[in-house]
């Protein structure tokens, strides 16, 4: 399993140099190296991977509409990404611990995220939505690639203790440039720690091409740091599944790190902010829309008699249930006591802090006098 | 009571703060087998082995973020910076990872971290060797920012570092690592007074010199100095330079109503500026003159062959205190 080594720079040869079992169109191809990884995958596994993208697409355009009705502050679009976050989370034990970026609404949803927890963060209530030891979970991380180091570290932990635990981390094309995410590589080789590098090329570092940040395939980085890689086709969601499993495995069996690269697409923009027309050509998103994720399990579960329309519309009813919850959890939030702004800046009493808290609680209340 | 240096205090102290709890571990460039370029963790290897003494890969921003990791699995990592002047590529760990994750998660994860950085100049060091840059700290909420003076208080100040559940800027000057002190070391640190305590060294009633870390030596020489002229000078250690111990400093200043305050960092924007801003909004009634700054010049570490003309020394500061006491000085000239 070792990656393509071509030179490119180009997202239709890029497609063309990634494992798959799935092909576009939903037929399924035969793969020696990864099928192995997902054979006791059935029918009902996979209407289940199909539920998950369908609900997570749909919280995906909850965020983007509350964000455009003027709830949310920010929302970071994950359309298109959604059999690589699933594939790769739904693999997952309970017991592993991710550091994800910033746009991986999947994974957080896989790993039980509430429906408040999608937007708490981009709504400005709180800096992290969820409880990272109770969901095994790092809040979403914004500066591009530090999570990576902090996998390592945790996984060098579990490394310490012989825990049968992996470390995870998330981030995209555009973080591979980073300083943190090589020296992340150093260290794990170094230590052999026990983390799994998920890489979901996207194509796109806001308006930066995959090309700027790297003139080769992004998973033939690793090797040259000891680290094995797959690249897999981001959009199939059971490749993404086996080559998950595949690194896991390896990391639990004490070889080390592994590295994956899922060549994916984003549909949408960067972020709300973002406006994807001007750095864009509209042919390359026509072309991507007919890779769909979520088009393409259901081609193969139609194909294979698997799924029927009842089953796709109790999907799409969760995914409205889930919609409706995460809308009235964002609009029912009540923000926090302004002293609330000095809580937890340290764990343990600091005069620094709480001489400010009693002189603006003074002005504070002088306010509410008035 | 024991006579060692301050280096060996520090050694000391590491090694009890690591018998004492598992989770500790040490991490930095070449702190292994060599013991850390200036032998603060000598011998931990042997003793503690290679998971708990780790020899990290060249990269400050790695060691600074795999501790972060640690730390969310409970660990309690002490990171040695080798030199000031690079933990500049470990900044963004630092002042986004480290200093911000309690606050951003609500206070449900800790990052228990101590960064011990030798620290400061006159050693007359290569280029980068001498730097103070602990304003950059300061100026992060988040962090505590601490330094040391003396054997004792190296000793005991890096074990309350390491035991602090926040994460501790921790600076070492190394030019007095090899001054020796008796220390105590079976003390117990429940006794002692917290890392977050200025000391009163000397006390006086003329003016008060606050200062920190190597400083407070030639602050100390500065006062014996003084005294010869009939002058009495109170020599505070702030010890703790984030938070400050305001009540200790208020204290003097009340007594003196005249305020020098010296370091080695360069002034703009500088530790002194603050702790002066603070005084006056404290006790600007008990002022009896504007306080004053005696720093290192606004202008990068210069070639070690200068750096006595950039560092504070006993005469600069003796200059500031005639200003603050209205006696003839530099600005004024010896007749007036
Ligand atoms: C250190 C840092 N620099 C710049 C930014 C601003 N920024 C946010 S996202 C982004 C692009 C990231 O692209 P990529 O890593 O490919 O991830 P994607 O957003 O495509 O998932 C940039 C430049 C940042 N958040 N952090």
């Amino acid at each position: 399993m070792s990656p393509q080594t071509t030179p490119i720079a180009d997202s239709t040869q890029d497609l063309e140099l990634s494992e798959r079992i799935l092909a576009p169109d939903g037929t399924r191809q035969k793969n020696p190296d990864l099928d192995p990884f997902v054979a006791d995958v059935d029918a009902e596994q996979l209407r289940a991977l199909l539920r998950d993208m369908i609900i997570l697409r749909r919280i995906d355009a909850e965020g983007v509409a509350l964000q455009r009705q003027g709830q949310l502050g920010l929302w970071a679009p994950c359309q298109g990404q959604e059999a690589a976050q699933i594939g790769t989370a739904r693999a997952l034990d309970p017991i592993d611990f991710v550091f994800p970026s910033y746009r991986e609404t999947g994974v957080i949803y896989a790993r039980g995220a509430q429906p408040g927890d999608f937007v708490r963060v981009w709504r400005g209530e709180e800096g992290a939505p969820f409880d990272p030891a109770e969901m095994r979970v790092a809040p979403l991380q914004i500066i591009i690639g530090a999570q990576t180091l902090h996998a390592v570290g945790y996984a060098m932990g579990i490394k310490h203790e012989k825990a049968p635990e992996v470390a995870v981390t998330y981030f995209g094309d555009g973080a591979t440039s980073q300083g943190d995410v090589n020296e992340a590589m150093v260290f794990a080789a170094s230590y052999q720690a026990p983390v799994v590098f998920v890489c979901q090329n996207n194509h796109w570092a806001i308006s930066e091409p995959v090309a700027v940040q790297s003139q080769y395939p992004i998973a033939g980085r690793a090797p040259g740091f000891g680290i094995p890689s797959l690249r897999v086709d981001g959009n199939d969601v059971l490749a993404c599944m086996a080559a998950m499993r595949w690194a896991l495995a390896h990391a639990r069996a004490g070889k080390g790190p592994a590295f994956i690269e899922a060549v994916t697409y984003r549909m949408g923009p960067h972020t709300t902010s973002d406006d994807p027309t001007r750095y864009r050509d509209p042919a390359e998103l026509e072309a991507w829309r007919t890779r769909d994720p979520i088009a393409r399990l259901e081609a193969h579960l139609r194909a294979s008699g698997e799924l029927s329309d009842a089953h796709v519309a109790a999907a799409q009813a969760d995914a409205d249930t889930m919609a409706r919850e995460m809308r009235a959890a964002c609009l029912g939030m009540v923000t926090r006591d302004p002293l609330a702004v000095f809580d937890n800046v340290y764990a343990e009493p600091h005069c620094g802090i709480d001489r400010q808290r009693d002189e603006y609680a003074a002005y504070v209340s002088s306010l509410e006098e008035a | 009571m024991t006579e060692i240096t301050l280096g060996k205090a520090l050694n000391a102290g590491l090694r009890k703060a690591m018998s004492d709890d598992e989770k500790v571990v040490l991490m930095g460039e070449d702190i292994g087998k060599l013991g850390g370029v200036f032998r603060i963790t000598d011998g931990l290897l042997g003793e503690f082995g290679a998971a708990r003494v780790i020899d990290t890969p060249l990269a400050e921003s790695g060691i600074v973020g795999t501790a972060v990791g640690l730390a969310y699995r409970g660990y309690r990592p002490v990171v040695e910076i080798q030199f000031d002047g690079f933990v500049y590529p470990a900044f963004d760990q630092i002042v986004s990872q480290v200093a911000k994750l309690h606050f951003r998660t609500q206070g449900r994860v800790k990052m228990p971290i101590t960064i011990r950085i030798p620290w400061a100049g006159g050693i007359g060091a290569a280029e980068h060797h001498s730097e103070s840059p602990e304003a950059y700290f300061v100026h992060t909420a988040g962090l505590r920012v601490i330094t040391v003076s003396n054997p004792q208080d190296a000793y005991r100040c890096l074990q309350q570092a390491i035991a602090s559940d926040d994460p501790v800027i921790f600076f070492e000057p190394k030019r007095l690592y090899h001054h020796k002190g008796e220390v105590d070391l079976s003390a117990s640190l429940a006794d002692a007074p917290p890392m977050g305590v200025a000391r009163v060294l000397r006390e006086g009633s003329d003016a008060t010199i606050i200062t920190y870390g190597a400083m407070v030596s030639t602050a100390l020489d500065a006062a014996s100095a003084a005294e010869d002229d009939g002058l009495s000078l109170e020599v505070i250690d702030l010890r703790s330079i984030s938070p400050v111990d305001y009540d200790t400093v208020a204290a003097s200043v009340r007594r003196t109503g005249r305020v020098v305050v010296a370091h080695e960092a360069s002034r703009e924007a500088g530790v002194a500026a603050e702790v002066i801003a603070s005084i006056t909004e404290r006790c600007f009634e008990y002022l009896e003159s504007p306080p004053l700054r005696v720093t290192g010049h606004d202008i990068p570490y210069p070639p070690a062959k200068l750096e006595k003309f950039h560092l504070p020394d006993l005469d600069r500061i003796l200059d500031a205190v005639d200003r603050v006491l209205d006696r003839p000085n530099s600005l004024t000239g010896a007749e007036s």
